[in-house]
């Protein structure tokens, strides 16, 4: 059951070995992009699972009784940081994207290739 | 004026004929007149340096601090003051030798010659004023680097290779050695400074301190004991006026100096008889003056020779220093102004003959004494001061060293010195032997005008070959400086 | 003004950039950047010397007070590394003008002071923030554009290097937010001063293990030590000269300053050193780089190249240093990073200089350089003597504070290991010398010196990398105090 409880962060960690692979194994430059964001990404899912706090709502204001409340009337909520933290980590894996993915057109416009060995081969 | 403001103003006497060499340059004759004249100025200023320091003032100067505690400061003390006086002596003289030989031989870019010749005083000076083994360092170094455009003169690939071994052995030796051991002293004595009796007696044990002597004397590259002698002839490719002054006196004068100035300075007599490595290192530079003499022997090119002399011959001096005792020392440092003013004259000699007869090789020279008899004249009498016979200076040094084997009972080591007097009799009297009583190569096709070397060459020969002759009959002033330093050391 | 001056310290560029951006004029954009910079001087100088009088300037951003808000925090050792950054920025950004303008086409020109401002708010901003989800902002911020200036590079090879940076570099970014979550898990927070305090108490936990190893490896990675340097030759390398002068002397320097802020101020002396014998790793490592990588620049035959892996050389003297773990290592580590960046910067600026007239830095087009181009080479002897540690340059101040912490640790092989790095610095820049002094120039090929505006910045480099070795007293005693202050465990 523990296994099972830690569901999320088996997801990480597959979804880390994913990407890292395929950053590393793959020629492909556009391939290699593709692993670097699942890469990214896991990392997204992994700050999003620690945040939550089991029965925990959404962090907005709200009055005492209208929800999962104790006795005392405080609201338990998800600790909402790490999401913010991570909308500025998508915003960096959204520019690192775009940033490679520009780099990549301009490596096909004077390379003619995107395939990693075919740009380092001796004949170009 | 104040002590220290003497050191400064003497020190930056020769930076200040380099600029006058650089804005001169229009003009050879005033370029090279402002030379002398600051030549000539360094060297009273240093003997008014010498009056003061016989009254027994230390005339310092503390001008910055670079890292908290390292200091870079000037001290003169009798040893440095042994230095300072052959070297601002020398470059004078040297500088009127240079006037002739370089045009003589036609050398281009004479204005860079002159001037980092003088820049290459300047370090000189420096070396010979400092007051810690930082300031020391800096100007050792500084004088390696601003004699690489002089041993590199001719830009050929020669030269460059030359150029290579030079740069490549001092600075291993000096940053590899010498520097680690200038850092462990710190680390260990908490100072650099230069103390009467040393500093570091009691800082570590006998095994560490025997290691960091050991460091010191190989560091010293410029004092060329064997294995790292190898820059010496490699810088011989320099003009020849390069040679006499730098690699006769100032460069190698300023590793043997450093040497000394270490041995009674850092470690002081009593530590440094106490160490195991001393009489070890010892033997090491006996090894060193026997083994150049042998090679001295084998040379034909006379530079090449004079340069293998040259080593033998600073190994006296680290020989003197570490036989720790006051006699070896006081041998040592009058050797330095002995050796100096003798090897200077074969080595104006070897530079007269080049210029006047074209003649490297000593087995082309056979007869050649006929024409040139002053300059080979004066070759016997500096051969004379080198190998330790009377009526030349070199005999009291060679004295005192004598004496100082005998005192710390190395007779090994006093027939060290003895056999390489033998053999320097032969490597040396060889050459104004065959000048004068052989017959000339048949196929020397001498052309008829072979005279002797230009007049300003010719009167600064006279003027050391003299020199030579009078420190024999007056050794006064070495002898009493040296014996200040081991008598305040003592 | 002067309160909220850590803040402006980097907003001020900040702002600057998209100004610079939108002017969408070469002239306008290079005025913004230029104030930028020097703002970014005149306010990290007017930070040092606060710090030096009255001790740590705490900043707490929007009002929020720490350790809930965002700190700026500034203490010795970062301020002395913002004063490193915001002078090398000082000093290049009037010579990319001239340099830029020939290397750059022209209506790429302002987007190249954008990202040139972007790159510095980023790197001021690393230095000074006290919280470490904000340095992983920072770190993206200078990073991306490092990699769009890098990508600016006239071969097209600069694509591919950028390229292969952008994938490194992310990477190590993400190993970094990695560790910062699990300190986040076990400590609830992302506050230096603050995890430092609580750390302690959970050092038990396996996880702090795991984040500090990712830690580890990523700052590795974003500081090019080896063998996680292999982007760094490249993208120096292909870049254009003054991004190359800017990045060599700011982007890694600043990954150390982060290395030595995560080892000694948050996780502690005791953690890193006792526990988790960094210096079993960090030592080896250094050493390596620097034997290694000196032999693999003596071999090279592009100039700029030949530099960028001296460079990593140099990292690894300034990462030995701090594996020391002593007063005495810390503060050559420091040392070195401020003087590595005046020599380094003036080494990669001549040869700016060079590649402005001849057009290539391949050692053969380099022949009679010393005649044709005086000063530079000049200004390249001068830089190249600092880094072999010729005495009177600040090479040598850096390598004697090494030494002296080498020695004191007894450790004498590593001291000769120094030694001997240092040779081999001498041979390569020697083997230029020779070249440039010795060999005949092409009589064909008519080169003049280049511009003053490019020389008048690379000789204020190399003057004062002989002035902070002639007189270090100032820098050797900030970087004591800082290295005290972070062996002391940080705040």
């Amino acid at each position: 059951m523990i296994a099972l409880g830690l569901f999320n962060y088996w997801a990480v960690i597959v979804l880390m070995m994913v990407g890292f692979y395929t950053l590393i194994a793959r020629g492909n430059l556009v391939k290699k992009l593709i692993g670097l964001n699942i890469f990214q990404t896991s990392v997204i899912l992994m700050y999003v699972s620690f945040a939550k706090v089991s029965g925990g709502t959404a962090p907005i204001l709200m009055d005492a009784g209208d929800h999962a409340g104790d006795a005392a009337g405080q609201v338990l909520y998800s600790n909402p940081l790490p999401h913010v933290l991570m909308l500025t980590a998508i915003v960096v894996g959204v520019a690192t994207l775009s940033l490679g993915l520009s780099l990549v057109v301009r490596i096909k416009e004077a390379f003619g290739t995107i395939e990693e060995d075919e740009i380092e081969s001796p004949s170009l | 004026m104040s002590g220290g403001m003497l050191l400064l103003v003497t020190a930056l006497l020769p930076v200040a004929a380099a600029g006058g060499v650089l804005l001169l340059r229009k003009s050879p004759n005033v370029r090279e007149a402002s030379t002398l004249i600051f030549g000539a100025l360094t060297f009273w200023h240093v003997l008014g340096l010498l009056h003061r320091v016989q009254e027994g003032e230390r005339p310092r100067l503390d001008m910055l601090e670079v890292v908290p505690g390292v200091q870079l400061a000037f001290e003169l003390e009798p040893l440095g003051m042994v230095f300072a006086l052959v070297a601002s002596f020398l470059w004078p003289v040297t500088s009127l030798y240079a006037i002739g030989y370089m045009r003589g031989h036609h050398e281009e870019n004479q204005t860079r010659f002159f001037f980092f010749f003088a820049i290459a005083i300047a370090g000189a000076l420096g070396v010979a004023f400092s007051a810690n083994l930082f300031t020391l360092f800096v100007f050792y170094e500084f004088l390696t680097f601003c004699t690489v455009p002089l041993v590199t003169h001719h830009q050929t690939e020669e030269a460059k290779k030359s150029g290579r071994v030079y740069l490549g052995i001092l600075l291993t030796t000096s940053v590899g050695l010498q520097l680690v051991a200038i850092i462990w002293t710190w680390v260990l004595a908490g100072t650099v400074d230069f103390r009467t009796g040393g500093i570091l007696a009691g800082t570590a044990s006998t095994g560490v301190l025997s290691a960091i002597l050991v460091l010191y004397v190989y560091g010293v590259g410029k004092a060329a004991v064997m294995p790292f002698h190898r820059w010496l002839p490699a810088a011989m490719v320099a003009p020849t006026p390069v040679s006499a002054l730098l690699h006769a006196v100032a460069v190698v004068k300023a590793g043997v100096f450093t040497v000394l100035k270490i041995a009674v300075y850092v470690f002081g007599i009593d530590l440094l008889a106490t160490l195991t490595t001393t009489s070890w290192l010892a033997w090491a530079a006996g090894a060193t003056i026997i083994l150049a003499s042998l090679v001295a022997f084998k040379k034909d090119n006379l530079k090449a020779r004079l340069a293998y002399s040259t080593i033998s011959q600073l190994s006296y001096i680290v020989l003197g220093a570490l036989l720790a005792n006051e006699l070896g020392i006081i041998g040592g440092g009058m050797h330095i102004a002995m050796h100096a003013f003798g090897k200077i004259t074969l080595f104006f000699a070897a530079g007269a003959i080049m210029v006047a007869a074209h003649e490297k090789k000593i087995s082309r020279m056979h007869g050649l004494g006929r024409t040139m008899p002053i300059t080979f004249g004066a070759f016997f009498v500096g051969s004379l001061s080198i190998i330790g016979l009377p009526p030349a200076g070199g005999a009291w040094s060679k004295w005192f060293l004598a004496m100082g084997t005998l005192e710390a009972e190395q007779y090994g080591l006093l027939a060290v010195l003895m056999l390489s007097t033998l053999l320097g009799l032969y490597y040396l009297l060889e050459v104004p032997v065959k000048a004068f009583f052989f017959a000339p190569p048949e196929d020397a096709h001498r052309s008829e005008g072979i005279h002797e070397a230009p007049t300003p060459s010719l009167i600064a020969i006279c003027i050391t070959a003299a020199a030579t002759l009078g420190l024999f009959i007056w050794p006064e002033v070495w002898r009493e400086l040296m014996t200040m330093v081991v008598g305040g050391a003592g | 003004m002067s309160e909220h001056l850590p803040a402006l310290l980097v907003v001020v560029p900040l702002i600057l950039a998209p100004v610079a951006a939108l002017s969408n004029r070469p002239r306008a954009a290079f005025a913004a950047a230029f104030a930028g910079c020097w703002w970014a001087l005149y306010a990290s100088l007017a930070l040092l010397t606060r710090v030096r009088s009255e001790g740590v300037i705490s900043y707490a951003l929007g009002g929020w007070a720490p350790p809930y808000g965002i700190e700026l925090r500034l203490d010795l050792v970062n301020a002395f590394v913002a004063v490193t950054v915001a002078t090398i920025g000082a000093v290049v950004i009037p010579y990319a003008w001239t340099s830029v303008k020939k290397e750059i086409t022209e209506d790429r020109i302002p987007l190249f002071y954008t990202a040139f401002l972007l790159m510095l708010s980023g790197l001021l901003g690393i230095t000074v923030t006290g919280d470490v989800f904000n340095v992983f902002v920072f770190l993206e911020i200078s990073s991306l554009s490092a990699y769009s200036m890098i990508a600016l590079g006239q071969d097209r090879r600069a694509l591919t290097a950028t390229f292969q940076y952008l994938i490194m570099g992310s990477v190590g970014a993400t190993f970094i937010v990695i560790g910062i979550g699990f300190m986040y898990v076990m400590t609830g927070t992302l506050n230096m001063a603050d995890l430092a305090e609580r750390l302690p108490a959970v050092m038990d936990n396996r996880t702090i293990p795991v984040a500090f190893t990712f830690l580890t490896v990523g700052i590795t990675l974003k500081l090019a030590l080896f063998p996680l340097h292999l982007w760094l030759p490249n993208a120096y390398t292909y870049a254009p000269s003054a991004v190359t002068a800017f990045m060599a002397s700011t982007a890694t320097k600043v990954s150390v300053y982060l290395l030595l802020r995560f080892f000694f101020t948050i996780f502690g002396f005791a953690f890193a050193f006792g526990q988790m014998r960094l210096n079993m790793v960090l030592m080896p490592l250094s050493l390596v780089a620097i034997l290694a990588m000196s032999l693999v620049a003596i071999y090279e035959i592009n100039v700029k190249r030949l530099l960028a892996f001296s460079s990593v050389a140099q990292i690894g003297y300034m990462v030995l240093g701090i594996s020391f773990g002593s007063v005495l290592g810390v503060t050559a580590g420091l040392l070195h990073i401020f003087n590595h960046a005046l020599m380094k910067g003036a080494l990669f600026m001549a040869m700016g200089c060079v590649m402005y007239r001849v057009g290539s830095v391949q050692l053969s087009k380099m022949a009679g350089l010393g005649k044709k181009m005086p000063w530079t080479m000049a200004a390249f002897v001068g830089g190249g003597l600092s880094l072999i540690g010729v005495p009177l340059t600040v090479g040598f101040i850096s390598k004697w504070y090494l030494v002296q912490a080498a020695l004191e640790q007894g450790n004498w092989l590593v001291a000769g290991l120094v030694m001997i790095g240092s040779l081999m610095a001498l041979v390569y820049i020697w083997k230029v010398v020779e070249v440039a002094y010795f060999q005949e120039a092409d009589s064909d090929v008519e080169i003049r010196e280049a511009p003053l505006s490019l020389l008048i910045p690379t000789w204020v480099l190399v003057i004062a990398s002989f002035w902070f070795g002639i007189d270090a007293s100032t820098t050797a005693q900030v970087a004591t105090d800082a290295a005290e202050l972070l062996l002391r465990g940080g705040s």
